[in-house]
């Protein structure tokens, strides 16, 4: 995405001593994952070619020490954390590798960028006659996020998650571009998939599309009393349909605790459809997606409490019919009801808002019960929760799914106390050998987190392999310990020459952490003094205003009545 | 980083031996914080700060000299604490002495002390730590201001007129910050009930350093910039800065 409406800048890297050539440096901006939670800082560029990912690879490669923060690809920013923000180091907006490269119409393989979007992808496949073979709840990402978060859909009971259709990543590597498929490198592939980033930047794709005849489903629809009885529908009848979903109300208790709207259907063959539908043939396989409304970017806080989410839920479950089956529905209303909204997050106002989303094993659907009676009981007001079945998991490391039951809840985080509350859950999850969905978490701990996902020193062993030094970072990565930055060396960054050769890195790793206090103290003075004599005439009290050192576009701001404004008064 | 519900997993503390910042660091610590530094004046209270931190549970828990008047050393005090710890993701701004006024009004030397301990000297550190915190492009700024800072009043305008000076200060570098990542939060108690005001009668609405932690670690994932403790203090100094001067000086000490 193009610096999103989030986005502020504070002008360009190059004016702030970092000294990478202008055209890699990207501008600085603030970022938030979907949520619109915990921004950070990063240098935006713009990926409009997989050479300026080489290039951008190499300069993070240079910046060594305490300013080289890696570097980390954004799509269209719709994980709901900060897994692709990438805090003082460099975001690669891939969303310009649009292209669509290759296409067999035989087979129904396409080979794209990895920053082609779905909504684009389906508009111009669907009237070819192919779909893609998984799609999440919204259209709007990437082909490279959903590599990186092997994103699942309604039909991962059947078909398994986006990663098992991809029969090859084009990825740049620190140690160089590969084009990986699960038979050329299979920890690579694996690891890549759902690695969120951290393996390399994704720049395209390979993608066996699934044939339809239509864009439409067939879908059926039931409203369903209670927990228990949506669960056995599920478990005795999801075999049969190719798609299946429900959502849950979170907000009733007792009797009707997780009463709920099941869907579930498949593509809709020529002849299922009536003839209105049916002919001519381009409108059989339209696809015309509309948005009916967009929210304004000062949405005020407070507008889904539990009363107006208590009132959307009882006329979500109301409005669905009691039982229907064979209903066509367009592809965009079956599998994105909520991208007819565009910027729906913002709903959530300025404090934004998280998702919780959890996996359990099949035998621990207790848990699920558990866990939506926590939430009845304390009236957060959880709207849209998702109820699906999970089929096997993929062999990755960090591979989210495991056969079983997930459930997805989006939570405003002004909630008090949600932060316990949500550690409460993750140890329920965890006691039933669950876990949560990184794509979705900004709040894991990186105890639980690796009590979810027990096989990370596999991840992190492959991490070592195609990025020794370390190169790929994100928030995500630093909060759940996957990519600490490295202790920094004794010098500051920003005096230091370009283009030192990477292997101090590894030198300041190892001595950085025990040396650095005293060796920091001795230098840090000499080079406080040293700065203040460069600047001594601007700045008359040494060590003041942050100025010795720092590029004047950092000193400037903070300090506006400062030496520099009065020097500046005088003529 | 500090994640989406506000928790951040380091903290830098300016004045480490504070009350309010040790209530502060005991509820970040319950929340997963892992590296806890403490800059102060080395000492008894900063050793039992220390041995506070620990006993909370933070894994790295490291006292750092830190005297909020030496300005000279801010940038190189920064750089160390920094190269040597990390990101640091929250930084608590709580140096800050609370003088008998009568003493001060008698002598200008002590006054220019009070205002370096709690005003100048902060505001340079905050400074220093500030270029960090842009580079690396995330953080949070806590600064412990007071509603003495509100409008001066007759009984403790030296004290006051320091806080406000920080308050305002930190209200022009929130300002600047916006698009660099890093968030300021300006917490107003109202009377804290505590070492610092041992031997004093507690004022209307009179708090204690708990309660401001509790309100300090709620606000630091919200975009608040400004907040009172208790919230119903906003409201009483909206009044009070209102007051006719006539009224306000003739305000029991």
């Amino acid at each position: 995405m193009p610096p999103d409406r989030l986005t502020a800048s504070i002008g360009r890297a190059g004016g702030r001593g970092l000294a990478p050539p202008a055209s890699a440096a990207g501008r600085r901006s603030v970022l938030t994952g979907w949520g619109r939670t915990a921004p950070s800082a990063a240098d935006v560029l713009h990926a409009i070619h997989p050479d300026v990912v080489t290039a951008a690879m190499s300069v993070a490669g240079e910046r060594n020490g305490p300013g080289r923060r890696g570097l980390i690809a954004r799509g269209l920013g719709r994980s709901y954390g900060d897994a692709a923000q990438n805090a003082g180091g460099s975001v690669l907006d891939a969303t310009w590798l649009d292209g669509v490269h290759q296409v067999d119409l035989e087979r129904g393989l396409a080979t794209v960028g990895a920053g082609i979007s779905f909504e684009t992808l389906m508009a111009r496949f669907i009237p070819l006659g192919w779909f893609v073979p998984v799609t999440p709840g919204t259209r709007q990402i990437t082909v490279g996020g959903a590599v990186a978060a092997d994103v699942h859909g309604k039909n991962h009971h059947v078909d398994g998650s986006f990663c098992s259709h991809v029969r090859e990543i084009d990825l740049m590597c620190p140690t160089g571009p590969v084009t990986v498929s699960a038979e050329s490198d299979r920890d690579l592939f694996w690891a890549t998939a759902g690695g969120m980033g951290l393996t390399g930047v994704i720049t395209g794709a390979t993608v066996q599309m699934i044939p339809i005849e239509s864009s439409y489903m067939l879908v059926d629809t039931e409203r369903v009393p209670d927990l228990d009885s949506v669960m056995d529908a599920m478990r005795s009848g999801d075999a049969a349909y190719r798609y299946s979903v429900a959502w849950i109300d979170c907000q009733t208790t007792g009797r009707h605790l997780g009463r709920s709207v099941l869907t579930r259907g498949d593509h809709a063959r020529l002849e299922d459809l009536p003839d209105r539908l049916r002919t001519p043939q381009a409108r059989a396989r339209s696809f015309m997606p509309r948005t009916i409304a967009g929210i304004p970017i000062a949405a005020p806080g407070g507008l889904l409490n539990p009363v107006t989410v208590g009132l959307f839920n009882e006329f979500w479950f109301r409005k669905a019919p009691a039982k229907e089956t064979g209903r066509p529905h367009t592809l965009a209303g079956f599998f994105h009801p909520l991208d007819i909204v565009t910027d729906w997050n913002r709903l959530y106002g300025p404090r934004g808002f998280l998702q919780y989303q959890f996996v359990v094993p099949d035998a621990e659907g207790e848990t699920v019960r558990t866990i939506i009676e926590r939430l009845a009981e304390v009236k957060v007001a959880s709207f849209l929760a998702v109820l699906k079945r999970f089929g096997p998991s993929d062999p990755g490391p960090l591979s989210f799914p495991i056969p079983g039951w997930t459930l997805a809840l989006d939570l405003p985080v002004g909630y008090p106390d949600l932060d316990r509350l949500l550690d409460g859950l993750d140890e329920l999850v965890i006691g039933a050998g669950g876990r949560v969905y990184l794509a979705k978490d900004s709040r894991l701990s990186r105890s639980a987190f690796r009590a979810m996902y027990p096989r990370v020193d596999e991840f992190l062993e492959l991490r070592a392999r195609v990025d020794p030094e370390g190169l790929l970072r994100s928030d995500l990565g630093r909060r759940l310990g996957l990519c600490d930055d490295p202790p920094p060396a004794a010098r500051t960054g920003q005096e230091r020459p370009r283009g030192r050769p990477a292997k101090t890195a590894g030198v300041n790793k190892a001595t950085g952490a025990r040396k650095a206090a005293g060796v920091n103290k001795a230098t840090g003075a000499k080079k406080a003094a040293g700065a203040t004599k460069a600047t001594g005439k601007k700045a008359p009290r040494s060590g003041t205003a942050g100025g010795s050192g720092a590029p004047k576009s950092e000193a400037r701001p903070p300090d506006p009545g400062g030496p520099t404004s009065r020097d500046r008064r005088r003529p | 980083m500090i994640d989406a519900t506000g928790r951040p997993q380091s903290v830098l503390v300016l004045g480490g031996s504070s009350e309010i910042a040790q209530a502060i660091v005991d509820l970040l610590v319950a929340a997963r914080c892992r590296t806890v530094v403490l800059a102060g004046r080395p000492g008894p209270r900063l050793d039992e700060a220390v041995d506070r931190a620990r006993a909370a549970g933070a894994q790295t828990v490291e006292s750092v000299p830190f005297d909020a008047t030496a300005v000279d050393g801010h940038v190189a005090f920064a750089d160390s604490v920094f190269d040597r710890f990390g990101d640091i993701d929250l930084v608590i701004v709580a140096a800050g002495v609370l003088s008998h006024q009568p003493d001060d009004e008698e002598d200008p030397v002590l006054v220019a002390d009070v205002l370096a301990t709690n005003f100048t000297g902060p505001a340079s550190a905050m400074l220093a730590v500030c270029r960090r915190l842009r580079r690396q492009g995330h953080g949070k700024f806590v600064v412990l201001s007071s509603v003495a800072g509100d409008r001066a009043r007759r009984a403790n305008f030296i004290y006051g007129s320091s806080k406000s000076g920080l308050d305002a200060f930190a209200q022009g570098l929130s300002s600047s910050l916006v698009g660099s990542g890093v968030g300021v939060l300006i917490v107003r108690p109202g009377f804290v009930v505590g070492r610092m005001t041992e031997g004093m009668t507690p004022a209307p609405f009179a708090t204690t350093p708990d309660a401001v932690a509790k309100a300090v670690v709620r606000a630091i994932g919200s975009q608040a910039l400004v907040i009172y403790v208790p919230p119903v203090l906003r409201w009483v100094f909206a009044a009070m800065r209102q007051l006719p001067e006539a009224l306000w000086r003739r305000m029991p000490a």
